[in-house]
């Protein structure tokens, strides 16, 4: 290393080292401290004293695999991403495809008014849907009622509890993804569609044959956010339901919310949370070795 | 925009630190910070000017938090070390702060009380407050359930008084039910609450746990039954199976006569007055829960306030001072200004909360209130929770049971069994505690 790298290198290592003090204070001490204390049983006695703190190792791990909670938790979860995540994505695709037709007319307004839901606050939301949802006075049984199609009690059966959550969240969240798929739609060549037009390719050809593999990178950012957040799902049962009827609308959040903040249960919270993330991570990789496999 | 010359700018800056410092050097009096939830929060304010005058060395300075967010908010600032000097907390968190170490027996400064002041509490709910023979917080208010109940329903239905024991309570709602049609219901329970399978339990003579709070005692044959006869409310279709959440507008479903009594609580007074309609109001009233048996009964004839009562639970919120407060005297002064029947009965005109104190219920404004005559009956008529941080947690459990066998996804002795297990987990703490000699 010459002299004057060497000072370029001291020059950028004293311009990163705020970000990385930041870093390492606000993200990384904090995630250690949750680590060590997914160990422990830390509770509201070893706030009062820590005498009363026990060190547990892997208990509160066993403990959570134990529990038929927290199994209701991740399979509503799961329920949520699964079902949720792709609906979002289709949704977003969708009006984003409808948006950036050529035909339609007032495309700045259309964006507006599907982005609109993003930026409300959630319980602004949630009381406008909780009214939309009512099994007597509700808009959406009304509109059923007119196909003779008897009262759901949406927000109370432990069967319509959920869907009733991801039709909220997605028609809540479709706008974000879809203005980055009109991002990625407005980038592809419209030459290409020329092309395809002249040798006689239909709409749904050229779709399937330009729109979406030139979608592909923007497609899989999608889908990994999309993904990511839905597995974090918490504001939407915890204003709407409180987790219930009967714990079906639970999410692993949510029970980690429950036990950390309402039951002072830190160290099972802090392990919950560990869990969730190797969860993610698992779930990213899987998507990831997904789309190298295929071919390009 | 106007540009400051560096020198004018010194001058400013260095003038407003002179006028702040002078500002906190001038300020001789103590100011005391006390935290109170809600409405209480806001009314509470109308008190303290008197206070002040009375105490001219005292400032109190009021944070209002919501009750969503409050025993979050106590618990952040006693681990953050920022605890208010004084504060208000729900008589069921009491066990915990105790736990926590966070406030500050009282009993040194009740002996300069009057012996008369501490038996004018109502005994079931100054119980909440004290723990090991030491007396931890004060009542500030008082909260408890009876029945909400459409008079004139029950009339029709050939019941003119409220039932008083179990076998009428059953009795008036198979009739209701039996009168009225199929989308009509003689009770309201919403199932995702705890409150009545455990007054029934503590009504059927139940304790909830064994040995020293240290094991649930759910599949005890008087839980059981309680629990049993619950459950029996649903499958009967007395009560309809419906949460919380699913009422939007309960006020109207009473207005309209969907159900025709609803076990609730002091705060429903006040929105009962305001919500329903004016031609409804001469036909709503409040009566104590019924209980179990009818051997208490007095001979028919007799006064209505001799009759039996069956019990309900002590709640309400308390006020509490902080161990670690250095101006705990000040905050000590405030609470008892606070206790003054006067202030209860006044805080009562502001706020609707019920007083603590039986001589602040001689007051006009509560001795006028027809409906709220059957609180101060029921209110001789209270057991307590187990005075236990767990308490909370258990409670949700049994919420969470007893709302999967009301469903029928469970029977009431696989709830049970569940439920026992559940709190036998969520007790492990406290035995460990107990075993070493850890626990208060």
């Amino acid at each position: 290393m010459t002299g004057q790298e060497r000072h370029v290198a001291r020059s950028a290592r004293v311009f990163l080292a705020p970000a990385l003090l930041l870093i390492a204070v606000f993200f990384f001490l904090p995630v250690l401290a949750a680590l060590l204390l997914s160990f422990t049983d830390f509770d509201i006695y070893a706030l009062g004293d820590l005498d009363r703190l026990r060190f547990v190792g892997l208990r509160n791990y066993l403990d959570l695999l134990q529990s038929p909670l927290f199994w209701t938790a991740l399979g509503n979860t799961f329920y949520f991403v699964v079902v949720g995540g792709p609906l979002s994505v289709a949704v977003s695709l969708g009006a984003a495809l409808l948006v950036n037709a050529p035909l339609i007319r007032f495309p700045g307004f259309f964006r507006a008014a599907f982005f609109l839901p993003v930026v409300t606050t959630l319980v602004a939301v949630a009381v406008v849907w909780r009214y939309l949802y009512h099994p007597h006075y509700g808009l959406l049984n009304y509109g059923l009622g007119l196909f003779g199609i008897d009262p759901i009690d949406w927000l109370g059966d432990p069967v319509w509890a959920m869907p009733a959550i991801i039709l909220m969240a997605v028609w809540k969240n479709f706008g974000f993804n879809m203005i980055i798929f009109i991002a990625g739609l407005q980038n592809i060549p419209p030459s290409l569609y020329e092309a395809a037009r002249i040798d006689g390719a239909s709409g749904w050809r050229q779709f399937r044959h330009i729109t979406l593999p030139l979608l592909g990178p923007t497609f899989l950012f999608v889908a990994l956010m999309t993904m990511i957040g839905y597995f974090q799902v918490f504001a939407e049962p915890y204003v709407m339901t409180q987790g219930g009827p009967a714990n079906r609308t639970l999410s692993v959040v949510l029970l980690m919310y429950e036990e950390g903040f309402r039951w002072w249960n830190m160290g099972y919270a802090s392990a919950a949370a560990f869990v969730l993330f190797v969860l993610i991570l698992a779930g990213t990789t899987l998507q990831l070795q997904l789309r190298r496999r295929e071919p390009p | 925009m106007v540009m400051l010359s560096p020198p004018r700018l010194f001058f400013i800056v260095w003038f407003a630190l002179w006028l702040a410092g002078c500002d906190s050097g001038a300020g001789r009096a103590v100011t005391v910070e006390f935290w109170a939830m809600g409405q209480e929060g806001e009314q509470v304010k109308a008190l303290l000017p008197e206070f002040e005058r009375r105490h001219p060395g005292i400032r109190v300075r009021v944070q209002q938090i919501p009750w969503s967010a409050a025993h979050e908010k106590l618990l952040t600032a006693y681990a953050g070390d920022a605890m208010p000097d004084a504060f208000q907390l729900g008589n069921t968190w009491i066990p915990e702060f105790i736990a926590l170490r966070a406030i500050e027996p009282m009993d040194q400064r009740l002996r300069d009380w009057p012996e008369a002041a501490l038996t004018d509490y109502f005994p079931g709910i100054l119980a909440t407050n004290r723990l090991a023979g030491q007396t931890f917080a004060l009542p500030w208010y008082v909260d408890t359930r009876l029945f909400f109940y459409r008079d004139d329903l029950l009339a029709a239905a050939g019941f003119p008084e409220p039932p008083v024991t179990w076998d009428g309570w059953l009795r008036a709602m198979a009739t209701l039910k039996a009168q009225s049609g199929e989308k009509r219901y003689a009770i309201l329970l919403p199932i995702d609450e705890w409150q009545l399978p455990v007054i029934l339990a503590l009504q059927r003579g139940a304790t909830l746990l064994r040995d020293r709070d240290q094991y649930g005692n759910f599949r005890d044959p008087r839980f059981r039954d309680a629990f049993t006869f619950y459950l029996n409310l649903f499958a009967r279709g007395l009560a309809p199976p419906v949460g919380n959440s699913q009422m939007a507008n309960l006020y109207r479903e009473f207005a309209s006569g969907t159900f025709a009594i609803y076990v609730s609580g002091p705060w429903n007074i006040g929105e009962f007055g305001r919500r329903l309609p004016a031609a409804l109001q001469p036909h709503w009233s409040t009566a104590p829960l019924p209980s179990f048996s009818d051997a208490s009964l007095p001979p028919p004839g007799e006064r209505l306030e001799a009759r039996a009562v069956g019990v309900s639970l002590a709640g309400g919120a308390s006020l509490a001072l902080s161990r670690n407060s250095p101006r705990r005297e000040a905050a000590w002064l405030l609470l008892e200004f606070l206790a003054k029947p006067e202030q209860q009965a006044r805080f009562y005109q502001l706020t609707g909360d019920l007083p603590a104190r039986q001589s602040a219920w001689n007051h006009p404004s509560l001795t006028d209130n027809r409906h709220a005559q059957a609180f101060r009956e029921q209110l001789q008529h209270l057991r307590a929770t187990p005075p236990i941080p767990e308490w909370e947690r258990i409670a949700s459990r049994i919420a969470y049971y007893a709302e999967l066998a009301i469903r029928q996804e469970l029977s009431a002795d696989e709830a049970l069994a569940a439920l026992d297990r559940d709190v036998d987990r969520i007790l492990e703490k406290r035995r460990w505690l107990l075993s070493r000699g850890l626990a208060p």
